[in-house]
């Protein structure tokens, strides 16, 4: 009897589990979709992007000879006639195939003007040796005599590169390929990252200074009050980013609507310049920013009943107190949510501050987009960007830390 | 299973059929869009399509050398393209660019010697002028780049062009260096440190714009007193929107040639040709600056040009010798070291 029964539970359980588990399969069968998409446009260009920081194949395959013996060289200056005279012939080679352009490239990045110095000498060097080979490259460009170039070549003759990373701290190689700093007025993309930090927390702060107290009165209002208004903080999604930025360059312009009437007013004896500079960037980056703060907190603060308020209150409670000891804490996972959003995207951004900027309120982006498209050294892109993500992970993972994950609400 | 086979299936295909171009194609050419472009359209490629029933589509770019060396991978998905020097010099030594037939086109000695490259003929020459409001400055404007630095004669703020070019060639110039000495200046010792120098001295009342667009904007709304420019901008925003907008050719400018060029490999070779050599007629050229001032490199073409529009074009006889050609070479090989050294200026208070 109770055999019965225990065999019996036990295919209940059994059942129990397969319809679970035919369930989850079911539930992962209708991520798949997702779960591919992210894979193929998400996951696999972040790779790609991380791999591009680090390739380094042209020397490779414009002259993989020279790019073997390189490897295996050591040591300081001029490498033995062997190894010269392969990279010399070599180059010859790559020149007559029209590939001698891309070392030239590639080397212009180890150090600007190695460009012209492959290029030049790929065009002159003669079939046979004038003597030694390093004595032809000499009479060439005496560059060649030096150590520079040849740790140089050596480093692009690797399979992988840390140059770009590197250069993206402000760091390099030297001859010796041991790691330092780059000269003092080279060195910007660690100023520039702690100005993209620093901006994207200004404008976090300003985006909660004014858009807490806006979710509030959303929040405490009815509804038929609050879902216009609601609305009117929506209204600026539906507007192309463009189109507001360059709204916010026609308002703050030198003679634009707002010093019109200050000075008209006789608050200014004068214009001041309130764009092309840190205070344009400043102000059109928190309105375009402030609907993803205003978002999460309102849809937190409409689950807090104001009962508790109230209550706080009758115990005796000053307004200030009952607002800091019970509002503000039920309010904290839409703050943390909310300047969480508006900090990554303003680590990102791009557009806004190219328009309303100056030169010297440029953000990391602004360079990856630079090197992108102008010069087309993804390396240095790619590592850029490789910065800006590991530094925002690393935020993340300090943030989730201190404010804990699970208090995060999006809404 | 079958549905993930299906899916992947689906996905291999949407893949496949970005990576893959039309295999039959027409002749595609590829400009710089905007105002620019429609008046090509209708001054030479409706036309050309008339003339010679060859089916063409257009395509718009930005520049960048990146752009041009991935558009030339395997079977390019372009065929003529309109580039600037830099990516000419530097698209012909990477064996992306197809040589010209120069017999073909009339020769060499018909085009204007900055015109002619192995891979490339002269489409217009375009300069970067200073550009001021005439109607701020009734007493007279700047008439020298000096006077562009002068920010005790002329207050206010002022606009360049982001990055070194031409930024370099204008402070050389403020210092009393005549437009044709430029290059050697900037060779010589110390001369890029001198324009440096030069662009530190008015650090604080410079703004910095990147698209052609910007400086009619920046000049109309009086941000700025007095700019940098694209000559052809000036004039459009002067035609179209009635502005009194003044060059001042006499204080020197930074003249360039935008090329035609054919990617290797283009499955149209013959075709493209047939299109370059169309565009380069000296009377087609001449037709140009009537709707935008951007002047002709043949030079029969620069002798069509009516009177009235080709004082506003920079080859024009009364404004050519103010200028100076754009160095690619020096350009190509210090446009790296430089935009490193001028971003690490300019970002800095």
């Amino acid at each position: 009897m109770t055999a019965g029964l225990a065999t019996a539970a036990l295919d209940l359980r059994r059942a129990l589990r397969r319809t679970e588990r035919r369930k989850t399969l079911g539930g992962l069968a209708l991520a798949l979709p997702l779960t591919a998409f992210l894979l193929v446009f998400f996951l696999l260009p972040i790779l790609g992007m991380l791999g591009k920081a680090v390739e380094n194949h042209e020397l490779g395959t414009a002259m993989p000879r020279s790019a073997e013996v390189l490897r295996s060289w050591r040591g300081l200056g001029p490498p033995p006639e062997e190894v010269v005279a392969i990279v010399a012939t070599e180059l010859k080679e790559a020149h007559a195939r029209r590939q001698s352009a891309l070392v030239a490239q590639r080397l212009n990045r180890e150090q600007a003007g190695w460009r012209n110095l492959i290029l030049s000498t790929a065009r002159r060097l003669p079939e046979a040796p004038n003597g030694t080979w390093l004595r032809t490259l000499v009479e060439l460009d005496p560059a060649w005599g030096e150590p520079a170039i040849w740790a140089g070549l050596r480093r692009a003759a690797q399979p992988w590169t840390d140059i770009f990373l590197l250069a993206a701290v402000d760091l390099t190689r030297d001859d010796h390929d041991s790691i330092v700093k780059v000269p003092e007025e080279q060195a910007i993309y660690l100023d520039i990252l702690g100005r993209t930090f620093w901006i994207s927390g200004l404008v976090t702060l300003f985006c909660l200074i004014l858009g807490y107290p806006l979710a509030y009165l959303l929040a405490s209002l009815p509804e038929r009050w609050a879902n216009p208004l609601l609305i009117l903080v929506l209204l600026p999604f539906w507007t192309s980013l463009l189109v507001r930025t360059a709204a916010w360059i026609v308002l703050l312009q030198r003679e634009g609507v707002i010093n019109d009437f200050l000075v008209r007013a006789g608050l200014l004896a004068e214009p001041v310049a309130l764009v092309f500079n840190r205070t344009g960037v400043l102000v059109a980056m928190t309105h375009v920013l402030l609907p993803f703060m205003v978002l999460p907190l309102y849809s937190v603060m409409r689950g807090i009943p104001l009962s508790l308020t109230r209550a706080a209150l009758s115990l005796g409670a000053t307004p200030f107190a009952a607002f800091r000891r019970v509002y503000l804490p039920l309010s904290m996972p839409g703050v943390a949510a909310g300047c969480l959003l508006v900090f990554i995207l303003a680590l990102g951004y791009y557009i806004t501050p190219a328009l309303v900027g100056g030169a010297a309120d440029q953000m990391i982006s602004y360079f990856v987009a630079f090197f992108t498209l102008q010069t087309a050294n993804w390396g240095m892109a790619a590592a850029l960007a490789t910065l800006l993500l590991l530094a925002t992970l690393l935020l993340y993972w300090v943030y989730a830390r201190l404010v804990g994950i699970d208090r995060l609400r999006l809404g | 299973m079958r549905s993930t086979r299906t899916l992947a299936a689906a996905a291999a295909a949407a893949l496949l059929s970005f990576a893959l171009p039309a295999s039959a194609r027409d002749l595609t050419i590829t400009s710089w869009g905007g105002a620019y472009q429609a008046a090509q359209r209708e001054l030479y490629f409706g036309p050309f399509q008339k003339e010679t029933g060859i089916k063409l589509v257009e395509d718009t770019w930005d520049g960048g050398i990146g752009v041009l060396r991935t558009k030339a991978q395997g079977t390019p998905v372009w065929d003529v393209v309109q580039v600037e020097t830099d990516e000419l010099v530097l698209g012909c030594e990477e064996g992306i660019l197809e040589p010209l037939d120069w017999a073909a086109l009339g020769g060499k000695d018909k085009f204007l010697p900055a015109a002619v490259h192995e891979c490339g003929v002269g489409a217009i020459v375009w300069a970067t002028v200073l550009a001021y409001d005439g109607n701020k400055f009734p007493n007279g404007g700047p008439s020298s780049w000096a006077d562009f630095f002068d920010t005790q004669k002329f207050p206010g703020k002022r606009a360049l062009r982001k990055g070194p070019r031409q930024a370099l060639e204008f402070a050389t110039m403020a210092q009393g260096v005549p437009p044709a000495k430029v290059y050697e200046a900037l060779r010589a010792p110390g001369g890029v440190d001198k324009a440096f120098a030069k662009l530190d001295s008015i650090k604080k009342d410079l703004i910095f714009w990147e698209a052609g667009a910007q400086p009619p904007q920046l000049l109309a709304s009086g941000e700025v007193v007095m700019t940098s420019a694209y000559n052809g901008r000036i004039t459009a925003a002067n035609r179209q929107d009635k502005r009194n907008f003044k060059i001042a050719w006499n204080a020197g400018f930074v003249y360039q040639i935008d090329s035609w060029v054919i990617l290797k490999n283009s499955p149209k070779k013959a075709e493209a040709f047939k299109l370059v050599h169309y565009l380069t007629r000296p009377e087609n050229q001449a037709k140009l600056p009537a709707i935008i001032p951007y002047g002709p490199t043949h030079v029969d073409g620069g002798k069509l040009v009516p009177a009235e529009y080709a004082v506003e074009i920079p080859s024009s006889p009364q404004n050519l010798p103010h200028g100076v050609f754009f160095d690619a070479a020096f350009w190509v090989e210090n446009v790296e070291k430089l935009t490193e050294r001028f971003n690490a200026w300019a970002v800095q208070k």
